[in-house]
């Protein structure tokens, strides 16, 4: 029920609707609960609603965070490495 | 998929399992609730679980908007469709799930009730323009992911001028739910369940933003991290709230910027308040009477409240006798404490909401867990009898 899917704009159409793409899938979808949006955004979609823009800078920064615990993995590969 | 594969990189998952394991801290135990039945799922499917060092644990909480619907609403709902014949729009996860005498809406379709399963509100509010000679009535549930949708529908219906369209409202509130767990002398009574921290929802927040949850994290001081829905994001989530709690510290922190902000999609709040207002209580399945938990149509907008357009009678509804559901959306239990798991109860043959909804808890554990979970349970227990 809260699950919602990414999905880039392709199209926007008159009456805050909007087409979106799924993996070549196309789907119609409404956009009148976002301000703005435009062509090439990626938007959640959610029982046929976009629910809010997804940031790629943001995401990016996520990816990034998550990343950065590799950098203990490789001082404990290092440690594991010295003792063997 | 853009946005969803990277979430699920399996190497990356593996660091973040090492760094989770280095910073447990091993004399004490970490109870992270997650509240959404979407990280539930994320958690069996992918095995996060797993990764997870064994006093790193997850409660599995009441975030599944067709679980904690009271049996009374689906009956209600069952009424309206039998009785005042009207054309009853409903979300699909909702089809299956067992009434009074386990009557569903499959089955009232299956009798000949006119049911249809709907993806979007949109889907219902073009019945109703098709249909002008019969009345139609979405059936509204869920958190405030799919109340904004319920809004947008109700004020095109008016814009429109349908008089036949109206909704069967049953949008709760997120917030007020979690709240409840913690404070609710009923819940203290049914039994609680140690909470260390929460993984805070991922779509709901993106409509209502983080902050709604500042007071509770204070209130109660309980660390909240919002967390998104993929396998990654549950991980970080996860470390980001052991951090805390071996800091001490209890804030909200927000894992999941990619969609959530501090303030959430305004747009949506705005159209949600215009339409709705709050209902001074309303009945959860698992947690009873919850105060300020649900929405109800406002008066501007009552023409298109199904409560008031039609008379539903008062029943004695009832659920199966010895469904856990209760107690597994409130996380005392887990869905193989139950004894009708995966005999009397499997998805084909839901006796509970649980089993139904594809973000059930025992839903989870039947498609990913079921076979797992008695082995570790073994496993656990021939290693104490090993210690003792």
């Amino acid at each position: 029920m809260c699950l919602a899917i990414p999905a880039k704009v392709t199209a926007l159409e008159e009456n805050d609707m909007a087409v979106v793409a799924l993996e070549g899938v196309k789907k119609r979808i409404s956009v009148a609960l976002l301000d703005e949006v435009a062509v090439g955004d990626y938007v959640l979609v959610h029982v046929g609603y976009a629910l809010h823009l997804v940031s790629p800078e943001e995401a990016a920064r996520t990816l990034a965070l998550m990343a950065e615990a590799g950098i203990l993995k490789e001082e404990l590969d290092e440690i594991a490495g010295s003792e063997a | 998929m853009k946005y969803v594969d990277e979430f699920r990189d399996g190497e990356l998952a593996g660091t973040l399992a090492t760094k989770i394991r280095s910073e447990a801290l091993p004399d004490r135990t970490y109870h992270l609730m997650e509240f959404c039945g979407g990280h539930t799922h994320a958690i069996f499917r992918y095995g996060v679980q797993d990764l997870m060092p064994d006093n790193v644990k997850f409660v599995h909480g009441p975030g599944c908007p067709v679980c904690v619907l009271p049996v009374r609403r689906l009956d209600d709902a069952v009424e309206l469709a039998e009785r005042h014949g009207v054309i009853l729009c409903s979300y699909g996860d909702m089809m299956r799930v067992p009434g009074t005498k386990q009557r569903s809406l499959i089955r009232a379709k299956a009798d000949g009730a006119d049911i249809r399963m709907v993806y979007s509100t949109i889907d219902a509010l073009k019945i109703a323009r098709d249909n002008a000679d019969r009345q139609v009535v979405f059936f509204a549930i869920g958190f405030e992911t799919t109340t904004p949708p319920s809004a947008v529908a109700i004020r095109q219906a008016k814009a429109e001028g349908l008089t036949n369209f109206s909704v069967f409202c049953n949008h709760v509130l997120t917030p007020s739910a979690i709240g409840h767990i913690l404070e609710s002398p009923e819940v203290r009574e049914l039994g609680t369940v140690k909470i260390d921290g929460f993984l805070g929802p991922s779509h709901v927040s993106s409509v209502i933003g983080s902050e709604p949850y500042e007071f509770f994290a204070e209130e109660f001081a309980k660390p909240v991290v919002i967390a998104g829905f993929e396998p990654l994001d549950v991980m970080q989530s996860a470390l980001m709230l052991i951090r805390q709690i071996n800091e001490g510290r209890a804030e909200v922190e927000n894992e999941y910027t990619r969609v959530v902000t501090r303030e959430g999609n305004l747009k949506a709040q705005k159209l949600v308040s215009e339409v709705f207002e709050l209902r001074q209580s309303f009945e959860w399945r698992g947690l009873g009477e919850v105060p300020y938990s649900a929405l109800r149509i406002r008066d501007a907008y009552a023409d298109f409240d199904a409560e008031k357009r039609f008379d539903i009678s008062e029943k004695q509804s009832r659920e199966v006798k010895s469904c856990e559901c209760p107690a597994i959306l409130r996380g005392v239990k887990k869905p193989t404490d139950c004894k009708l798991f995966g005999t009397v109860c499997t998805p084909d043959n839901p006796m509970g909401s649980c089993m139904v909804s594809s973000e059930g808890a025992c839903a989870a554990y039947w498609t990913y867990g079921r076979f797992r979970e008695p082995r570790k349970t073994a496993r656990e227990k021939a290693g104490k009898e090993v210690a003792a």
